[in-house]
């Protein structure tokens, strides 16, 4: 039996006639940060929405085999969708704030899953925009519009929205491909730090970045896990020539 | 035909044909602006007068309309107009948004296009025939609850009110729909991954997001409902007295075909005054939806 | 830091969300009902009017001798007013919208031609009413008749036409407007040839918009052209729109609020009805066609 906090089994994923995913078996241990690489048209972004469902919403997708959390499948008919993504929190390629105020976006999450005392949320909100490393910049303009922030400053506003839900693990889809180089340095510390509470999933097509952030990573290509290991193994040995070649910048 | 032709000669007559032309289309597309100033220099022209006559404040807030008597207030139907305006967008717009929610978010294949479709035709039935609807079929329910509020059976604010409420819901389904839509789809992923249900997406995301949308919608339905006359005519039962929900009242726009036959002279403009009055209400509900969709559209800039 | 209060451990807990289904079975009601409301107003009032449509009913005119009714002249004074208005209005709507998307070079009079635009979309048609009456009836001596209804109809339509060929335009590619030019072809030229042609689904769209808004139109015709319905069309064309007259949406009115006679008033609302599917049917066809392109 499989110990690690999330894993998938021979994972399936077909939009229409394209093949995304062909038989993914992974792993993803809580309290390491696990990357996700590959050339654009990978697979990587797919495989990171199936962790929690998010392909759902996509029309004429079918998935088969399992992902399991906690050793539950996310993809059985009695799972609670909602209470899945709350136990899965995720982080967005572009910063997508809601239209309303920075504090409204924190506390969004813990509002829909039923939490109304006033105190709880402001120290919710706190909490988490502490954690995310951007308390300091806004706690003067909490009813503040979130669209007047940076870009930066709204990618860690949605982490610290994604928090607020109490995640066990953190999903990060390319989560500095929109960003500068100083906020993206500020986002690398931050999912170092933030390990050490949470699993964290990151796909990113920057390859020193998950040199730098990662503990494991995973190298996809044309829908296929093809390596898969100690992130120092895979830049230093890896075992694959494909793997290789993409690492040198043969391709992709 | 020459071997050489000239270019300046062949430019020349070009030229003229082009400036010819492009008079003629200036001329075209400043028609709507004539006709605009036109209206408003006629209304305010023909309706005018009266106001001056009478005076504008007893005019405006006058109790008593008895054209016989001179007696020329119009209270009674600037509060039924926005009594009755106010109570179609009650039932309308919640109704409106949640089948324009059903329409863009929740409906399942070729469902949307289907209602989308009853829903042009509802848009395209003329107001006479809701009138004759609503006459028909509508006011004898009304009877009942008058005869069981030991009221006289007559057209009421209630049928009026019903009437208009199914006359602006297509506007109102169709604007909100287009609203809902053009939100973001990254908001909506937002708020699912955050463990949000479709439902609390919508309508704690998608719906604040499209308020602006739905707020220009809702300003047309109001404008289509102070402006509607012949459909109001046949279910409100004219009576030029302050609005009750189960009584008869008369709207702006109901006393102009209402009286506009039999009246003259001062009777006449007094018709024309109340013209004056429904177009500056027009103007302003104008003046506030532009104000709207301009607010909109800074902000998704 | 506190606890969510509601934290189930497990993922597979379907929870309970009663308000929700309550919510959901609403919104599919109001829907359905929404659905179900038109669908009985359009079965109702064809099964209450039909009865009374017969080629006669068609074909003639009222006779208070014979106690018979018939809708002729009305279908003759609809088919006048929508015929010549759009004859007025259809060079109006197109030309200037030409002008607004070929040819202006001003923004400040492109806002104010669209603001004016919209602004008549907002009129209600009583208004234009008022407005035709004292201007085309009484200050231009044209008196209650049906050409003071076509002008005040063409002046009513005239933003829908604008606006729609407004949009067939925009959705010419910019690409035919350069190749064109590039073959050393005016500008006027490129708009006959090509520009037109291409934007002529979306000016039909325009057209059969129009032509339903003034079929339905009640409460300016009835203070513009007037409510006779009796009498055959005689006499020449001019002669005809010189009179007064009621279309069939007037003459609904007048049959059920002056007179009571509501199998008559069904019987016409019968026949309107089917020339709003009609349209509605046909705008459905052009608009398909003209996405598909």
């Amino acid at each position: 039996m499989n110990q690690a906090k999330l894993y998938t089994k021979d994972l399936h994923l077909h939009y229409g006639e394209i093949h995304a995913l062909k038989g993914v078996s992974m792993e993803f241990p809580a309290r390491f940060v696990t990357a996700l690489i590959g050339p654009s048209g990978c697979g990587k972004s797919t495989c990171l929405k199936t962790l929690n469902r998010m392909n759902d919403t996509v029309p004429g997708v079918k998935i088969t085999g399992k992902v399991l959390l906690d050793g539950e499948d996310v993809y059985a008919k009695n799972v609670d969708v909602p209470t899945l993504r709350k136990k899965i929190g995720m982080v967005f390629q572009s910063p997508n704030p809601f239209p309303m105020s920075v504090y409204d976006n924190v506390a969004y999450g813990p509002r829909v899953h039923g939490l109304k005392n006033r105190l709880a949320l402001d120290e919710i909100v706190e909490e988490s925009l502490k954690a995310a490393a951007i308390w300091e910049e806004v706690k003067d303009r909490l009813k503040k519009p979130a669209l007047r922030l940076s870009g930066g400053q709204q990618q860690r506003l949605c982490i610290a929205r994604a928090l607020a839900t109490k995640p066990e693990i953190l999903l990060m889809d390319e989560p500095t491909s929109a960003l500068d180089p100083i906020s993206t340095a500020k986002i690398e510390e931050l999912a170092v730090e933030l390990k050490k509470e949470y699993g964290i999933v990151i796909v990113t097509h920057n390859m020193q970045q998950a040199a730098r952030i990662s503990d494991y990573t995973a190298f996809f290509l044309l829908g296929n896990l093809v390596e898969h290991g100690p992130t120092s193994d895979i830049f230093s040995n890896p075992k694959e020539k494909r793997t290789e070649d993409y690492i040198s910048g043969r391709f992709g | 035909m020459t071997e050489k032709q000239s270019i300046i000669s062949t430019r020349r007559s070009k030229l003229t044909l082009e400036a010819v032309m492009s008079a003629a289309f200036l001329l075209c597309g400043l028609a709507a602006v004539v006709s605009v100033l036109f209206i408003s220099v006629y209304m305010v022209a023909s309706g005018g007068p009266v106001i001056a006559k009478v005076g504008i404040l007893k005019f405006l807030l006058g109790r008593v309309w008895n054209p016989g008597n001179g007696q020329f207030g119009i209270l009674p139907m600037i509060l039924s107009s926005i009594f009755a305006t106010a109570g179609a967008i009650l039932i309308a717009l919640p109704t409106g948004v949640l089948v324009a929610v059903f329409l863009s978010k929740l409906a399942p294949g070729k469902l949307p296009g289907a209602l989308r479709a009853l829903i042009d035709l509802l848009a395209g039935i003329p107001s006479v025939v809701y009138g004759l609807l609503g006459a028909i079929l509508l006011a004898p329910l009304i009877f009942k609850l008058q005869t069981w509020a030991g009221l006289p059976q007559s057209g009421s604010l209630l049928a009026a009110i019903s009437v208009l409420s199914i006359m602006i819901l297509p506007t109102i389904i169709t604007v909100s729909e287009t609203a809902l839509r053009a939100v973001p789809k990254q908001y909506e992923d937002a708020a699912l991954a955050l463990g949000s249900t479709r439902l609390q997406c919508i309508f704690r995301v998608t719906i604040p997001a499209a308020k602006s949308g739905i707020a220009a919608g809702m300003a047309l339905g109001v404008g289509r409902a102070v402006g509607e006359a012949m459909a109001v005519t046949m279910v409100a039962g004219n009576a030029a007295i302050l609005p009750e929900l189960l009584k008869p009242v008369r709207l702006l726009t109901t006393s102009i075909p209402l009286e506009w036959a039999y009246s003259s002279g001062l009777h006449r403009e007094a018709l024309y005054g109340i013209g004056l009055v429904l177009f500056v209400f027009i103007m302003i509900i104008n003046a506030a939806l532009s104000a709207i969709l301009k607010k909109g559209g800074a902000h998704n800039a | 830091m506190p606890e969510l209060s509601v934290s189930i451990s497990s993922i597979t807990a379907k929870k309970r969300r009663p308000q929700e289904a309550l919510l959901y079975g609403f919104i599919y009601l109001l829907s359905g009902g929404a659905a179900a409301l038109v669908v009985c107003l359009i079965v109702y009032v064809l099964a209450k009017g039909l009865p009374a449509v017969s080629f006669a009913f068609l074909s003639s005119a009222e006779n208070p001798i014979l106690e018979t009714v018939g809708i002729f002249p009305s279908i003759v004074n609809t088919l006048y007013i929508v015929f010549f208005s759009l004859l007025v209005s259809v060079p109006l709507g197109v030309g200037g919208a030409i002008y607004l998307n070929e040819y202006a070079k001003n923004r400040r009079l492109v806002r104010l031609i669209e603001f004016a635009a919209e602004t008549l979309s907002g009129i209600p048609s009583i208004l234009y009413g008022v407005f035709g009456y004292v201007f085309f009836c009484v200050l231009l001596k044209l008196q209650v008749s049906l050409i003071a209804g076509v002008l005040t109809l063409a002046v009513m339509v005239l933003p829908i036409l604008l606006r729609t060929a407004q949009e067939a335009l925009k959705a010419v590619p910019e690409s035919y407007r350069e190749g064109s030019r590039g073959l050393g072809a005016a500008k006027w030229y490129l708009i006959r040839t090509i520009l037109l042609p291409c934007a002529l689904k979306g000016i039909l769209t325009g057209i059969l918009l129009s032509v339903g808004r003034m079929v339905g139109e009640s409460a300016a015709l009835l203070l513009v052209a007037g409510g006779s319905a009796m009498y055959m069309p005689q006499g020449s064309v001019f002669a005809q729109l010189s009179r007064s007259g009621s279309t069939l949406s007037v003459a609904l009115y007048r049959y059920a609020a002056s007179r009571g006679d509501n199998d008559t008033a069904f019987g016409i609302a019968a026949v309107l009805l089917l020339i709003v599917v009609l349209l509605n049917l046909l705008t459905r066809f052009f608009a398909g066609r003209l996405e598909k392109k």
